[in-house]
């Protein structure tokens, strides 16, 4: 069982990509971590040596200290707050939940605005309100 | 592209001549200003600048958090109050 960071326990993937279920991690940093250590990247999790295990997480807790998981979550908290506290234009655009870099919102923008809310035609398809 | 850090921050040259005359007399007065593409630099702190959004000066009291923002950032060009018969619910439950 490898529990690396915190929570993390993928198996059966290739130790590069399992990496990536790290919040934080990524695919080129999974690869980049593999190559560090001399581990190869093909290598499955399950088949992992104890060594190599320990080697992976010693790497992570030294060099990426408060760039994974709940540490990079904080960081990520504070930015946004930040910016709604200075009620800036981006700030301001988060407290709407709307895209912050100037992307179109006439269509698209579905991962900010949330899935598509059903129009008058979807309703009459769907009588769940009668 | 990032503008070069050689150049340093830009701030539009009538602003910035404004600023260092009022920390060199140490006075606190409103500016007006239409630069909304200068950047808040760490003089500005503590002042109150009037920034134009097209129609009126929007009075933004800069803090230490805004360095490094542009701004028109604070003073938004836009106003948008909803769109109309928005509230659909509200229709039905009455209806």
């Amino acid at each position: 069982m490898a529990r690396i960071a915190g929570v993390d326990l993928p198996r059966h993937k290739r130790t590069a990509i399992a990496l990536t279920y790290i919040y934080g991690i990524g695919r080129s940093s999974g690869e980049q971590i593999c190559r560090k250590l001399g581990i190869p990247e093909a290598t499955r999790v399950q088949d992992l040596t104890e060594d190599e295990i320990n080697r992976i997480r010693e790497e992570i807790d030294r060099n990426w200290a408060g760039k994974v998981e709940g540490d990079l979550r904080r960081i990520e908290g504070l930015n946004v707050k930040r910016l709604i506290e200075i009620n800036c234009y981006r700030g301001q655009r988060h407290r709407k939940g709307l895209p912050t870099r100037g992307q179109r919102t006439k269509t698209n923008a579905r991962t900010r605005r949330g899935r598509k809310r059903m129009t008058v035609a979807g309703k009459k398809i769907a009588p769940s309100k009668g | 592209m990032s503008r070069s850090l050689k150049k340093g921050p830009y701030v539009h040259p009538s602003l910035q001549k404004k600023i260092e005359e009022m920390n060199r007399k140490g006075e606190k007065r409103v500016v007006k200003c239409w630069s909304r593409s200068s950047m808040i630099v760490p003089e500005m702190i503590g002042h109150t600048i009037a920034i134009y959004n097209g129609r009126k000066h929007v009075p933004v009291f800069v803090t230490e958090q805004m360095i490094g923002h542009r701004l028109g950032e604070f003073a938004p060009t836009r106003l948008f109050k909803g769109h109309a018969g928005g509230d659909k619910t509200a229709k039905r439950a009455a209806g």
